[in-house]
Parts: structure tokens; sequence; C-alpha cells
């Protein structure tokens, strides 16, 4: 009896029993999530990876140029354009005529050689009188079809898959040779204003620290029923609405505001020379430390709350003074909430648009902005891959977040 | 934070100066959104007090503000105001529809989020759910993701939804469903994270005890489980549609000129010429907020009343 297996009721083995209960545990549990999984996958992660396959993926050329992409295949790079390339060329422009592909086939090269699109849809118009020997009339038609970066950016359009838009967006060209190099220094706007986005973000997560900190230190060692009142304050913020809070510092903060004002009446200000606080960098980070300070003060105060004012008493009675209290005992204990808020600010305000755009004028945009740009103009490829780079960061951030805190651990109010 | 006893001259110093740091921090937090509230009652078109209004002068108020959001748009503003004069407001007033709209997107939205979210907390509370951590942050994520990111995503897809698996099945840009939809996935997180602090709290023991006495599993859910939550529920469902009704950058890119909500209206208010028009809806909005806020507080004090946890 003691080795024969535990059996149920039923007579089957309490291991298999259990596990079949469990895995049927399990099924439930994944049904009801399965749902609302569903949900986000087609509303949310299938939009997003279509959009960043845009940022890899262009057929605009390869499509509209099949015997330009024969002859690429067949001769290997660095090939001079020979006459049947030329032939090859002039086929396909009289193909995108028929077509009228022109347009996209020069948008696709234009990307990777900028100024390139006209060259497509002017030469195109004539395709149809072009006669052999087609070098000597392509040339005349435009000189620039004889330049080998014309050829070199021809060559890597007749792929659809591309690494060309990340290289715009990393504010890198091709060369002649098929190798790649930096633009010139003053052409460098891309990798430039992501640091920005970056550097200020940390700016205002520094300031959002600093100004949390107090008040959520006074919230946590309040009395229950004031900390509650005073809680409002944060949290009225937090429930209003965004355009609301943009369009009042507006109202304070421009040349005629309410601050503006109070400050030329109590003559602190020439009236000649107000200050001007709104509509650049000082806005967008005033306005935005102001929307995401609530973000910042209410994971400080959950940890705040739950430290024993005990311990800081004891190193008072054995000595220490009040700013070493601190320092050794008060600051390690809120790490957590710091690194909570801090992390959390600091995602929020990388991938901010809306405060930017209203109040940033042309020295406070960031990188979301610049997205923003270049869907208006509709250079979708390129904004899909400065929307890739900026995915990867704020993943990066995400899963740091994860590690570091926990995303379970998210509250709100 | 009261000063302890033993505090010396230069810590009592510190203790003032400190009190007074934070009460300054709370002005910047809650003075900008007060300030609106007198200047949209201003009687000229500016955005700063004028001296009748600091000399509490009557002439220096006036509602022309809050009557310009019920008359702009209107085909014949300046009748007599009878039924007809109203309901040419309610049908072409153009912040009226903005606010139909508004109301409209963010019950649809509301709804699909708080349905789906909460059926899904009830699974990623559940001991035995697999795969938590993964699932638990890719529902999370569109609260993460920049909005500018799924906004692009989104005009992209909705030129052709069935593209993807290669059906045609129409656009969803310029549509109702949408921007409804595109409002719910923005709303799942908030959903998720406030049904799943408020499972924390739930005795599991109460459904297995339903359970044990005969209930169905639905029976279980709606008659002992739901009843208990209900507060975190309320809760998320608010969170949901304040998401919905504050967003302005999914619809900039994906909505027509018939799905105009009013963020959409005081984006174009604030980004042409900003009119004290634009405070008087902002504070409409801020005594929104603040019954919803209310709201909020009120149901978080039941929902630990009823879990038996005393008000922080």
């Amino acid at each position: 009896m003691s080795d024969a297996p535990l059996t149920t009721s039923d007579g089957r083995p309490l291991k298999a029993a259990l596990a079949q209960a469990q895995a049927r545990a399990r099924r439930r549990a994944f049904l009801l999530v399965a749902p609302l999984l569903l949900f986000v996958v087609i509303t949310f992660i299938l939009p997003i990876g279509q959009m960043l396959q845009r940022s890899i993926y262009h057929d605009g050329f390869s499509s509209a140029a099949p015997a330009l992409q024969a002859w690429f295949e067949a001769n290997p790079p660095g090939t001079a354009p020979d006459e049947a390339a030329y032939a090859a060329l002039a086929a396909d422009l009289q193909l995108m005529k028929a077509n009228r592909t022109a347009g996209e086939a020069g948008t696709r090269v234009n990307y990777t050689l900028p100024g390139t699109r006209s060259l497509f849809t002017s030469s195109a118009r004539g395709a149809d009188k072009l006669e052999p020997p087609f070098r000597e009339a392509l040339l005349a038609e435009n000189a620039k079809w004889g330049d080998p970066l014309v050829w070199e950016a021809m060559r890597s359009a007749a792929s659809p898959w591309t690494s060309d838009f990340y290289l715009v967006a990393t504010d890198m060209q091709r060369t002649a040779d098929g190798g790649v190099e930096r633009v010139p220094e003053k052409e460098r706007i891309y990798l430039k204003l992501f640091g920005t986005t970056f550097m200020l973000s940390a700016v205002i997560t520094g300031v959002c620290l600093l100004l949390a900190f107090p008040i959520a230190h006074l919230l946590a060692t309040l009395p229950a029923s004031r900390a509650n009142l005073l809680m409002i304050l944060v949290l009225l913020p937090f429930w209003t609405s965004l355009l609301v809070r943009t369009s009042s510092w507006i109202v304070l903060l421009q040349g005629q505001g309410v601050v503006n004002n109070v400050l030329v009446s109590a003559r602190l200000v020439d009236d000649g020379a107000r200050w001007q606080m709104i509509y650049n960098m000082t806005g967008t980070i005033i306005v935005m430390t102001h929307i995401l300070l609530p973000f910042m003060v209410l994971p400080l105060y959950s940890v705040m709350r739950t430290i024993k004012p005990a311990y800081a008493r004891a190193a008072r009675s054995l000595g220490a003074t009040s700013w070493t209290t601190f320092r050794r005992i008060y600051l390690p204990q809120t790490l957590p909430g710091i690194a909570a808020g801090a992390l959390l600010v600091f995602i929020l305000a990388v991938g901010y648009y809306i405060t930017p755009a209203l109040v940033g004028g042309a020295d406070g945009q960031l990188f979301s902005n610049l997205i923003q740009f270049h869907m208006s103009k509709s250079n979708w490829s390129v904004a899909a891959a400065l929307a890739g780079m900026l995915l990867a960061g704020v993943l990066v951030l995400y899963w740091l977040y994860d590690r570091l805190v926990g995303i379970d651990k998210l509250k709100l109010g | 934070m009261a000063l302890p006893a033993y505090a010396d001259p230069l810590e009592r110093i510190w203790y003032y100066t400190y009190l007074t740091i934070c009460t300054l921090i709370f002005l910047f937090l809650i003075a900008p959104i007060l300030i609106i509230m007198p200047l949209s009652f201003n009687a000229e078109p500016y955005f700063t007090f004028t001296e009748k209004m600091l000399t509490l002068d009557p002439d220096g108020y006036s509602l022309r503000w809050y009557d310009l959001l019920l008359t702009f748009g209107m085909q014949a503003p300046d009748v007599a105001r009878d039924g007809g004069w109203w309901s040419d407001v309610w049908r072409n007033a153009t912040w009226v529809q903005a606010a139909k709209n508004s109301v409209i997107i963010g019950f649809w939205s509301t709804i699909v989020a708080t349905v789906l979210g909460t059926l899904a907390a009830l699974g990623l509370s559940r001991n035995e759910m697999p795969y938590r951590r993964l699932i638990m942050a890719i529902l999370i994520s569109p609260m993460i993701v920049p909005i500018i990111i799924i906004a692009t995503g989104l005009f992209f897809f909705y030129s052709s939804p069935c593209g993807v698996v290669g059906l045609d099945c129409g656009r969803l840009t310029s549509t109702y469903t949408g921007v409804v939809l595109a409002h719910a996935t923005l709303g799942i997180p908030f959903v998720i994270i406030t049904v799943t602090a408020t499972l924390i709290g739930f005795d599991q023991s109460l459904s297995r005890a339903a359970a044990s006495l005969g209930a169905s599993p639905s029976r279980t859910f709606f008659k002992v489980m739901l009843p208990l939550i209900l507060p975190g529920v309320v809760s998320g469902a608010l969170f949901a549609f304040v998401t919905s009704f504050d967003e302005v950058v999914a619809v900039l890119f994906i909505a027509g000129p018939e799905q105009q909500t009013i963020p959409r209206q005081m984006w174009n208010g604030i980004r042409e010429a900003i009119s004290p028009a634009i405070l008087s809806v902002a504070t409409i909005l801020v005594i929104i907020s603040i019954a919803l806020l209310a709201t909020v507080e009120l149901l978080r004090r039941r929902s630990e009343r009823i879990r038996g946890v005393t008000p922080q």
C-alpha cells in the first residue's frame, strides 16, 4: 500500500489529476486575458509594427524599375554604368511614365540622395523621345545621370529592404564607393535633437524631484486628515486636462500675461524688457514640470508613508545631527520612491508632444515634434525611422523600470 | 511633521523655511489652474486682470465668453432666444458639437476598455496566470509608448486595416469607430492598474465559498466579486474616460472633421488665435475634473472600508 501511488477518489493518480487541474486553471486565467490581449495586438502592436516596417521597407523604386534592378543584380557594386545600364534606365523611365510611378520612385531615391526626385519626374516626362545611344541621350537630358552618386543611390533603392532611412535619421549618408559617412557638421540635426530631448527630460526630471521631495515628505508626515486635504492640491492638476494646464500657463507667462504684468507693476521689470518665458525652451521646461510633477509626488509619497519615524529618532538620540540623519537614515529609505518617480517622469517626458508643440517655440521642441514634422511633410519613411529610434529609447527605459521598480508597482492616485 | 521638542533655534528656522518652500510648491501646482477661472469672466478680450477686475467692479466681469461658446458656429445667433434658438445651438454650435463628440467617443471607449480590462485584470491577478509579467508589460505599454508613435502607427494602419491580412474592408480613418478603438487602447492601462490593485485586497476564499455553495463562476463573479471590486472598476472607468476626454494627438492624426472633440477645438484655439473663450472652456473642464476627483476619492475610501482597511 505504501509504495502504490496516491489516487483521487475516482482512481486516477493524484499527481496526474493535480497537473490536469493546474493546466485547466492556467487555461482559464489565460482565457480571461485573451480578449484584451487580442484587442491590444490588433489596435496597438500591429499598427506600430507595420509602421516600423516602413522604416526598413520601401518598394517605390524597386517595383517601378525592373530593368535597372536586373542590371544591378548582374553587375557588382562599383561597376561604372555602361550602355546596357543606360538602356535599362531609359526602359524604366518609359515604364514609369506609362504607370505614373516616377514620383514614387523619385521619392525613394531622394531619401538616399536628396535633390534627385525631380530628376526622375522630369526625365520620365520626356522618356518616350529617348533614342539610342541612351547614354548620350540621357546625359543630354540631364547631366546628373552621369553622377556616380546617383547610380549608387539607385543601386541602394533597387532593393525594397533598406537601412537608408535609419542612415538619414542618424545623420549619415552614402558615399560614391558604397560606404557611409556622417553628413556635414551643420546638417546634423536628428541625433542632436535626440540628445537634447534626453537632456531636457533629465532637467525636467531633476526639477520635478527637487519640487516633489519636500511636499511628498510633508504629506507623508502630516496627520492623515490634513494630508488628505493637501493631497487634493496634487491630485487636482493630475485630473485636469493637459490642454487646460497648458493654456493657463500661456496666460500666465506670455509677454502681456499675468506674471509679467505683476512684475512690471511691482517695478521689478521694465515695461520694455518683459521676460520671455514662453514659446521657448524655458516654457517647455516650466509647463512640463508642472504637468509631470504629480507623477513624481505620488510614488515618493507612497514610499515615504511607510518609513517609520523611529529610525530618525534613534539616529538623533545616538548623536547624529539633523543633516546626518536626513542624509544617512532618511534619504536611503526613500530611494525606491525616487527611482520609481524619476524613471516614470523621464519616460513620459522623452515622448512628450503636445506641450512642446504649443509652448516650445523654436528651441523647445522635442523628438516627437520632429516625427510630426516629417509626417506633415509626407516623409513617411524617415518619420517611421525616427519613431523607431524613439521607441527603442523608450523601451529600454521601460525595461529598466520593470527591472528596478516592477510594472505591478505602478499606481495612480 | 511637528517640530520635535529638542529642536534648536537653527532647526526651528529651517522648519519654517521648509514650510514656506512647501507652500510655494503647492502654489505652483494649483495657481495656474485657479487663475483661469476669474479670467474667463473678463469683459475685455485680454488674458490678464484689468483695472476694473482688480477693483471688483461688476462692469469688469461678463459672461460674454461663455455666451460665445454657445453662439460660435450657429446659423442665426442674433434672433430671440426661444426654443428655435436653442435647437440651433444644439445642432450647429461648434463647441456643443465638440462636446457631444467627446462624450460619445469617451463613453464607448470607456465601455470597451473597462469590460475588456476588468476581465483581463481578473485573469492577471490569478496565481496560475502564465507569462504574467510579459503580458502585463504589453498591456500597460500604451501608457508608456509616446503618443506620437501610436498615432503615427494608427494613421498608416487605419488607411487599410485589413490590408495586413490581404483583405479590403474600407478605412477606419475619419470614423467614430477608429477614434473609439484608439482611445479604448489608451485607456486600458489605467483600468488594468486600478482593477488589479483592487483585486490584491480581494479575499479569494469568498469566491471559493460561493463555488462550494454551488454558484456558477459567472454567478460568483456578479454576486460576490463584482460588488466588492466595483469601486476599483468604476475608478478605472473614470480614468479611461478622462484619458479619452483629454486626448488630442490621436484625434489630430486619425479623426476627420466629423469627429472634432473638445481637446481638438482647444488645440485649434491655442495654436491659431487664443481667445478668452478657451479659458471659459478650461474653467468648465476644471469643474468637471473637480467632480471626477471627488468621485474617485469617495470610491477609494469606500473601497478601503469594504476591504476593512482603515482610510489613510
